[in-house]
């Protein structure tokens, strides 16, 4: 009893530590409910062509599906690691060309080059809504089954690519089909 | 007559795309739903291009007469609880819900055994003679101030 005075300072600064431990974190980042979840269906066409684009088409094989666009800055960013794991075979790699006009997006693909097997074009955003997408870029990791094992809220960095994608790609490629 | 029962099915499929969406219904789900692009606006107040494609999202619901519940199901599936701006009830969000009021009881604990320490540290005052204390104040009054 003698040292209750103690209780509120104690109070008080353990209140500081757990207000401190949420400055720490990004609230960008919101766990996506889709993590775990057979990936919601598509249905649209290819970027440049008018082939059919279904959600059957990134099954079979391990799949990042990375939502992009040409008016997005920061897609911008991650553009070179793509371009890299591409070329060096690494993962297939499909694109949603979210919200953009299909000659622009073409011509942003020459000019910084192309590493998507194919991009599905959502110009409406109506399967950027079904995926919850709400910044550009995200990338989706899916495994062969087409369900999504992770999910990266804006632009692949070196450090995530390196310390998580990977890893998680290497697992997933593993996995017995 | 098929040009007049083309426009006839046109006016009909016109009419059933533009069946009116309750307001009140529409205003009320869309302030209880927040727009993740800027996060302290709801989807009813923010003009960022995600809010309106939800919004227009929400109306298609509600045309379609999803219930409430089914229409927050339907948000929550694609961007999570979060979305809510209020967080529904289970374990990973006790401590949201239960630990304010947890926190303010103990304080009100800790308050209440402190009061009742300090009433019980006072102890009443020592006995004293009342004659002596008479005179204590006679002589108090009979010589102000300190004594030279």
């Amino acid at each position: 009893m003698r040292y209750l005075w103690g209780v509120p300072i104690v109070a008080v600064v353990a209140m500081i530590w757990v207000l401190a431990q949420g400055l720490k974190l990004d609230p960008s980042e919101i766990e996506s409910p889709l993590v775990g979840q057979p990936a919601p269906e598509l249905r649209s066409t290819r970027l440049g062509d008018a082939q059919a684009a279904t959600l059957n088409d990134l099954r079979g094989e391990v799949t990042l599906f990375n939502v992009w666009a040409s008016w997005c800055v920061a897609c911008r960013q991650e553009h070179p690691l793509l371009n890299a794991l591409a070329r060096q075979g690494v993962v297939r790699i499909v694109g949603l060309n979210y919200k953009d006009a299909p000659d622009e997006a073409q011509a942003w693909l020459q000019r910084l080059g192309n590493p998507y097997a194919w991009s599905v074009v959502d110009p409406t955003g109506r399967i950027g809504i079904d995926y919850g997408v709400y910044g550009v870029p995200e990338t989706f990791v899916m495994d062969r089954q087409g369900i999504i094992r992770a999910k990266r809220i804006g632009p692949i960095t070196a450090d995530y690519l390196e310390q998580q994608l990977l890893p998680l790609v290497r697992e997933l490629q593993a996995e017995p089909s | 007559m098929r040009w007049s029962l083309m426009a006839l099915v046109t006016l009909l499929a016109l009419g059933v795309h533009a069946a009116p969406v309750d307001p009140e219904r529409m205003r009320a789900l869309s302030e209880e739903l927040r727009c993740l692009v800027c996060q302290n606006q709801s989807i009813a107040e923010s003009q960022a291009p995600l809010a309106q494609d939800l919004r227009e999202e929400l109306e298609r619901l509600i045309r379609e007469g999803k219930t409430d519940a089914e229409i927050r199901n339907w948000m929550v599936a694609r961007y999570g609880d979060f979305v809510l701006y209020r967080p529904p009830l289970r374990p990973r969000t006790w401590a949201l819900w239960f630990g304010p009021p947890v926190l303010v009881l103990l304080g009100l604990l800790l308050i209440w055994a402190l009061i009742r320490r300090q009433g019980r540290s006072q102890s009443p005052l020592p006995d004293i003679d009342e004659r002596q204390l008479q005179a204590a104040l006679k002589n108090t009054s009979q010589h102000p101030g300190p004594p030279e």
